[in-house]
């Protein structure tokens, strides 16, 4: 089987890269609302 | 910024894309629909966040039970021309990627629902995926005819989870939820395997029409749908549930039952002229949908 080119194997890496750093903001954003609202649920 | 050369024998990296598809994000929406259902007819206020995050853990967990479900059956699909060019069967992914990917949704998935529900529903959660991994897909879907009944307990689960999210508890009328599903399933499944038993019978999964032939299958449509129908109808005359459901309900059971009665009588082989099959199976879906629609209309308009 050919070696895939360095190109193309950066290019997978910083696809999955954005696509992490969107996902983890987009917990951490979650994480937040969700304290929040497990917060005014016990006042 | 200088670049450090990558190492010769590094594999291709799997795209974001592949990963997605193999969370079987189509058949994931039945799931999300269902579970979602399930919270917004439970008695009590839903935190909306909370809710959201409840149906996000149910997704999820599908999408973890999907991909873990594709990593074990990458031989099975490479043999049908429906699954064939799934990204594990087509080369595009590893193995230990599909693996891990699947694993660690799954974990993440039950701690999530945690952290925003209860042990409760968290639990019922892992129970639904390991249900689904190592029961069906593990050890029935290759060996017994009957892999669909048993395994359809795990697409059952989501309105049961839903229901423990809001609630914290499980009650009558979420354990009819989950017979509904769990009874609607064979004649669902049943009625698609009759028009591609083919690429069952060429990887070797025992589906009914395959090992049983065309007419026991029918047979066994038409008599999955009746004790399916009692279930979908029972929340009425029980008082769970008020006349909105229980009319919509009765209605889109019966047409669910003439339909089934349709495909009995059917005598063709030919995948081709199975129409009666091919009706079935698309009103199951819509059939499912207009019944917990009508749950949670009943539930808010009444």
């Amino acid at each position: 089987m050919p070696l895939p080119d360095d190109e193309l194997i950066r290019g997978r890496q910083r696809g999955r890269a954005r696509v992490t750093v969107l996902l983890l903001g987009a917990f951490v954003v979650l994480l937040f609302f969700i304290t929040i609202a497990q917060a005014s649920r016990n006042w | 910024m200088t670049s450090v050369p990558l190492p010769h024998d590094q594999s291709l990296p799997a795209d974001w894309r592949d990963l997605l598809a193999l969370t079987k994000p189509r058949v994931m929406s039945l799931v999300v629909f269902t579970g979602l259902c399930g919270l917004l007819a439970a008695p009590g206020p839903v935190h909306p966040v909370l809710g959201f995050t409840a149906v996000l853990c149910i997704a999820l967990a599908a999408g973890a039970a999907g991909a873990l479900n594709q990593w074990y059956e990458a031989d099975l699909d490479a043999k049908m021309k429906r699954t064939a060019n799934r990204p594990l069967p087509a080369g595009r992914m590893s193995r230990q990627t599909a693996l891990h990917f699947g694993v660690g949704l799954g974990v993440f998935s039950v701690i999530l629902m945690d952290l925003a529900a209860n042990h409760l529903a968290a639990a019922v959660l892992a129970i639904s995926i390991l249900f689904y991994v190592l029961v069906y897909t593990v050890w029935l879907k290759r060996r017994t005819a009957q892999n669909i009944v048993i395994g359809g307990a795990a697409g059952a689960f989501p309105p049961l989870i839903g229901w423990a999210a809001v609630t914290g508890d499980v009650t009558m009328l979420p354990i009819l939820l989950f017979a509904i599903i769990f009874l609607w399933t064979p004649p669902h499944f049943w009625a698609l395997s009759l028009f591609v038993r083919s690429d069952y019978a060429a990887a070797g999964i025992p589906m009914l029409p395959v090992v049983a032939g065309l007419d026991n299958t029918r047979r066994q449509v038409f008599l999955y749908s009746l004790p399916m129908a009692g279930a979908a109808i029972a929340p009425w005359p029980l008082g769970l549930a008020g006349p909105i459901y229980g009319v919509s309900a009765a209605i889109l059971s019966f047409v669910f039952v003439v339909l089934a009665g349709r495909v009995l009588t059917n005598r063709t082989t030919e995948p081709s002229a199975m129409a009666a099959e091919k009706h079935l199976f698309a009103y199951s879906i819509f059939y499912l949908f207009a019944l917990f629609t009508a749950l949670v209309a009943d539930r808010w308009i009444a």
